[in-house]
């Protein structure tokens, strides 16, 4: 109940930002928008609504990355944290409010896109639930990933790294744009080194109801998701302990 | 037994020794200021007793809970209005106030009742549902101390509560203190002597880190041979205590 309190009251911190809501709702359906009608007069397959879509709703979640960060840092650097330190809220309490109340914008976000992809010509079908599912996990990652640079960073930094560098890296790396045969080398094995990618791929796989092939791509992102979500956890606590 | 009891409580960052050995006691219902230059130790007292940091060496017991065994009794028995102003700033002044009551596990109606209370009593109908971060600097800080009484705490802890306010803010926060006064223990950092004189049962005065004196206003003043407690204070500092 205490938790949940924490987390509304997180949920309504992020909802009511214009920027937030611009950036992660809207930038999203745009790019939609925009490179269907690309793709409608140079035809390339990459942009095909069937592909894009997945992309672009992993694409979309990072900026759940950059709403925690930001609440995170946010909340650190005023004295409400501290308010809140002296309350019977635990550390769990913390971490859980905090995650909790971005996974529900992290699936509306997604809900959204898929519906938008729908209008521009998706196919609805029940794969699209299995993406929906699919995008849990990844949206958990992208969450964590969240808490641990809000736990780290500054309210500055964080515009930097969440808002500049990891919504690019989470777009280059992630093979919405180009085609990662095409580049190639030590690029592509980098991008497959990092969950991006694979998360990608793994709801391209869903959303054609290959549950085969979007396995080993789960695998990836559950295990990175893990790895993540321990050490945000971890610096969470620690920055409470220093606080 | 006293509200709040302080056992040798030493805090170090490092080589810095912030709080240095203090032993006070604090009655239940009292109202205790801690006064002190700037790095005295008063705000590094009030964290540690409010469970916001460990302290290095000693123990306080807080209502009887330790700091150190029992942080979450101690939770419970506390408000804590910080230095700086702690609004959720995208949130109206109610939503703040239910915040706090939610976190404290109050039912619906019990959060309504002390919403209306706190209301009546910092007069903030006005505005009720404005956007905490919205308001100025004067409204925030009375809507910050109501978010810290609303728990209905034992021990109220208002570390600078009217810094930054105008003199007519600061006044009209000194009445809500003072009608508090034998309900609450409240224990206050300040740097306003005349605050401390006005509100307080008894003073402590601290300098790096140590509790030099402690006494009512009119005590210290007879002690330091002045007239004003502005001398007092200056003496006791410039003197090491008296």
């Amino acid at each position: 109940m205490r938790m949940l309190t924490f987390a509304k009251r997180c949920t309504k911190e992020i909802l009511r930002d214009p920027i937030n809501l611009g950036f992660g709702l809207g930038f999203p359906l745009v790019l939609l928008l925009l490179l269907s009608a690309l793709q409608a007069n140079i035809p390339v397959s990459l942009f095909e609504i069937d592909k894009l879509t997945p992309g672009i709703t992993v694409f979309g979640l990072s900026f759940m990355t950059l709403f925690s960060a930001t609440l995170i840092a946010k909340d650190r650097e005023s004295a409400l944290l501290q308010r809140l330190y002296t309350t019977p809220l635990t550390g769990a309490d913390f971490i859980a409010g905090y995650m909790l109340s971005i996974l529900p914008i992290a699936l509306g976000q997604t809900v959204i896109c898929y519906l938008f992809a729908c209008c521009l010509g998706l196919t609805l079908s029940v794969n699209i639930i299995y993406a929906f599912i699919g995008i849990i996990p990844i949206a958990i990652f992208y969450i964590s990933l969240g808490l641990l640079c809000g736990s780290i960073f500054g309210v500055k930094q964080v515009g930097g790294i969440c808002g500049a560098l990891l919504t690019n890296l989470s777009a280059w790396l992630s093979g919405v744009w180009f085609d990662l045969e095409l580049v190639g080398g030590a690029f592509k094995k980098i991008a497959y080194a990092l969950p991006f990618v694979h998360a990608v791929e793994m709801e391209k796989a869903l959303l054609i109801g290959d549950i085969g092939l979007a396995t080993p791509h789960l695998i990836t992102v559950v295990m990175y998701t893990i790895g993540i979500a321990v050490v945000a956890v971890l610096a969470f606590l620690r920055q409470m302990k220093k606080q | 037994m006293s509200a709040i009891k302080t056992m040798k409580l030493v805090k170090r960052y490092g080589e810095l020794t912030a709080v240095d050995g203090i032993d006070l006691e604090i009655e239940k219902g009292e109202l205790f200021s801690l006064l002190g230059v700037n790095g005295a130790g008063k705000t590094t007292a009030i964290k540690m007793l409010s469970c916001l940091t460990q302290p290095t060496e000693g123990d306080a017991l807080v209502g009887g809970f330790s700091i150190t065994k029992n942080r979450i009794d101690v939770k419970r028995l506390i408000g804590v209005s910080p230095q700086e102003t702690a609004v959720a700033p995208n949130l109206s002044v109610k939503e703040n106030l239910e915040l706090i009551c939610g976190v404290h596990g109050f039912s619906k109606e019990k959060a309504g009742e002390k919403i209306k209370e706190l209301c009546e009593q910092f007069r903030l109908a006005e505005i009720f549902h404005r956007r905490a971060g919205k308001l100025s600097g004067g409204w925030q800080r009375r809507v910050s101390i109501a978010m810290a009484l609303i728990s209905e705490p034992e021990i109220l802890f208002l570390d600078e509560p009217t810094l930054g306010l105008d003199v007519i803010a600061r006044h009209e926060l000194w009445d809500a203190i003072r009608a508090l006064k034998g309900r609450v223990t409240i224990m206050l950092t300040t740097h306003y002597m005349e605050e401390a004189e006005a509100l307080s049962d008894r003073i402590g005065i601290m300098k790096g880190g140590r509790l030099l004196t402690v006494g009512t206003a009119d005590e210290l003043k007879r002690r330091a041979a002045t007239d004003s407690f502005e001398d007092a204070f200056i003496s006791v500092v410039r003197e090491g205590g008296v």
